[in-house]
């Protein structure tokens, strides 16, 4: 491979070589898949815009690094291929890729220096010292590490050392992409925000492509202009922050999205509307559904409280009222099922046991079947 | 300041006698035997006389414990100059996992199971120009070989011996070194584009060094106190060429009978290497370690 040094013809002008990643890929660590459960990643398709801002978010052992890994070149997918511009990328080296990756836990040369640490990747493309030397300057000085350079990696904390992986991933401008694998878990919070910010606004300026693996949903929906929402495997919705929490295209995206969660009552769509136990929620106009069993999900901030007999609202026994201060958290329940609603501080005074009357279906309503969204 | 007085309990130093009593059965009362006899000169069991630090003085002087002292230390560099780089590359071409790596791990950990005296024998048979292996290959590529006879080849063949024998310890050593390194090194490593070298500089190495440090003290010590192997394959000959210190020692000692020198002479044996494995040891410590003072250019 010809170690990406072609792309340094560019490097004094400033220009960024990115690239659109296409992903129609499967994989299993284990040879022979048979049943959807020994997928690491279940077939999927997927692109990457040139530019864009992503975010992988689920929860832990959902596939996502396996995901990031496959694009970065350290994994070869069991199936299918990896795109960069059209090309297929699917045999070639992480080198050959150019692509930056930042880990979750801090990689550093412990004999190198903070400033050869920074350096190191530019160093190993054959770029001129000065130039290095240049680069190496800005970045630390984006890292407020400009007066470490001099100092051994490996005498440092482990937030500083986690900086200088975050300064390695960002410290060549050309790269097709930079990937960050949690790259803040080990950082303290405070911290943590300034490096999201940094991390945000070097986006902005150098419209670099990257891509965040998080399972913090705030991390990913304030980072991301697009957010992939994985789970066992499987890229379950891929849309912005509003899309998945207006209208998740599954019930986990649903349940994952939000704290908490979005509610979901199980029901039957007939010809007059919804039936929930023995009540009948009329439909909305224009709303129907085909008759069948069906999932009525709402979120608990589109949760209200209502006067009794409202069409859409049911008669709940309260279960549990939480003051949080801002708000109040309300758990009720209706015919053994428990919605959350999200009430206003002023709303009216409520007790354990009471009925109050809660709007469920209305304009943000979703519905389900078979844990997909079907309106 | 504290105006209270604490009780005041000495108890606690009961509890440290067992220890103390271990110690000075197994290290405090054997040296300092040592060092009785070396201010004396013992002329039978009956008559000593108290003669200070002339033995000292006088094994100082010695002009074979000077070549034997040479000897020594070459051989011991020798050793660490052949084993540790050698032990690297025979971690490095390990296999990680699997089958192979437990074959493989059994059979370069054979030599280490085997007792001294067996290895000196063996190599011997082995170098023997008429039924051994090395010996004969070597005669009939029509080199004169003889570990018996000629000095180089002698010292050559124990060196060889020794390497044989010790460089799977620096190589099982190395391989945990290398087990122990997180995938994420060689991830980050292959995505900031380091050839395979740049890999073995900047992440192998500098991770090894804690077992590679040990490594080193281990075969330093243990070379500079070698006996067996030498003594069975060439008995310290021909002439002096293989006699190293602890023969050396043992010659005087047990041979010669002249306890006084042979107590001096090992209390400054002892001293040596305590020295040596001080210095060897802080500068292992610090180097690779220090913030670099110059300019990152």
């Amino acid at each position: 491979m010809g170690r990406g040094c072609c792309c340094w013809r560019r490097f004094g002008a400033g220009g960024a070589d990115m690239a659109r990643i296409e992903l129609d890929l499967a994989h299993a660590y284990a040879p022979n898949p048979k049943q959807d459960s020994d997928y690491a990643l279940l077939p999927l398709k997927m692109t990457f815009e040139d530019g864009g801002a992503y975010a992988l978010l689920g929860p832990s052992g959902c596939g996502k690094t396996t995901l990031l890994n496959i694009m970065s070149g350290l994994l070869m997918p069991s199936q299918g291929s990896v795109k960069f511009d059209g090309v297929d990328v699917t045999q070639a080296s992480p080198q050959a890729r150019n692509v930056a990756q930042v880990f979750q836990f801090p990689v550093i040369y412990d004999t190198m220096t903070v400033a050869e640490n920074l350096g190191f990747p530019l160093r190993n493309r054959q770029v001129p010292k000065a130039q290095i030397h240049q680069r190496v300057g800005e970045i630390a000085e984006m890292l407020e590490m400009s007066g470490q350079l001099n100092q051994l990696a490996a005498n440092l904390s482990a937030d500083q050392k986690q900086k200088i992986s975050l300064g390695r991933g960002l410290v060549r401008p050309d790269v097709s992409a930079v990937l960050f694998d949690e790259p803040l878990t080990v950082i303290d919070p405070l911290l943590k925000w300034q490096l999201r910010r940094k991390i945000k606004q070097i986006h902005h300026e150098l419209k670099l492509t990257m891509i965040y693996v998080t399972h913090d949903q705030v991390e990913a929906l304030t980072f991301a202009e697009q957010v992939v929402v994985m789970t066992r495997g499987r890229a379950v919705q891929v849309g912005t922050a509003a899309e998945l929490f207006e209208r998740p295209r599954h019930t986990f995206v649903g349940n994952f999205i939000g704290s908490p969660g979005m509610n979901f009552l199980n029901g039957v769509a007939c010809a007059g509307g919804l039936r929930v136990a023995d009540t009948v929620l009329p439909w909305l106009p224009g709303q129907s559904l085909p008759p069948g069993a069906v999932k009525l999900g709402v979120r608990p901030e589109y949760v209200t409280l209502v006067a009794a007999q409202t069409p859409g609202a049911l008669p709940m026994q309260v279960a549990q009222v939480q003051d949080v201060g801002t708000h109040v958290m309300l758990t009720a329940r209706f015919a053994g099922q428990t919605v959350k609603a999200r009430l206003s501080s002023d709303a009216a005074r409520m007790a354990q046991g009471d009925t109050v009357w809660l709007q469920v279906l209305g304009e943000h309503s979703c519905f389900y079947q078979n844990e997909e969204i079907v309106a | 300041m504290s105006t209270t007085i604490k009780p005041v309990n000495q108890k606690a130093w009961f509890l440290i006698l067992p220890v103390l009593i271990c110690v000075a059965f197994s290290a405090i009362v054997p040296l300092m035997t040592v060092v009785n006899y070396s201010v004396q000169d013992i002329i039978s069991p009956e008559r000593r006389v108290f003669v200070g630090t002339e033995w000292f003085a006088a094994i100082m002087r010695d002009e074979e414990l000077h070549s034997a002292l040479f000897r020594q230390l070459t051989f011991s560099l020798s050793v660490l100059a052949v084993e540790l780089p050698l032990g690297i590359l025979l971690a490095l071409s390990m296999p990680a996992q699997g089958w192979k790596a437990s074959a493989v791990l059994v059979i370069v950990s054979l030599s280490l199971l085997i007792p001294w005296n067996v290895v000196g024998t063996i190599w011997q048979i082995f170098g023997r120009t008429d039924i051994g292996l090395m010996g004969a290959a070597l005669q009939g590529l029509g080199i004169d070989y003889s570990y018996t006879g000629n000095a180089t080849h002698a010292w050559l063949t124990v060196l060889l011996m020794d390497v044989w024998h010790w460089t799977p310890l620096v190589g099982l050593l190395g391989y945990a070194g290398l087990r122990s390194i997180p995938d994420a090194y060689y991830q980050a490593a292959s995505i900031d584009g380091a050839s395979k070298f740049a890999v073995f500089r900047y992440v192998q190495l500098p991770k090894m060094r804690g077992v590679l440090m040990i490594a080193v003290l281990l075969r330093f010590m243990d070379s500079f106190m070698i006996y067996t192997e030498p003594f069975v394959l060439t008995g310290g000959g021909p002439g002096n060429s293989t006699t190293f210190l602890s023969q050396f020692l043992t010659i005087k000692a047990v041979g010669q009978f002249d306890i006084g020198p042979a107590a001096a002479f090992s209390l400054i044996y002892f001293l040596i290497i305590l020295l040596l494995c001080f210095i060897l040891y802080n500068w292992m410590q610090r180097v690779g370690t220090q913030d670099k003072e110059v300019g990152h250019e």
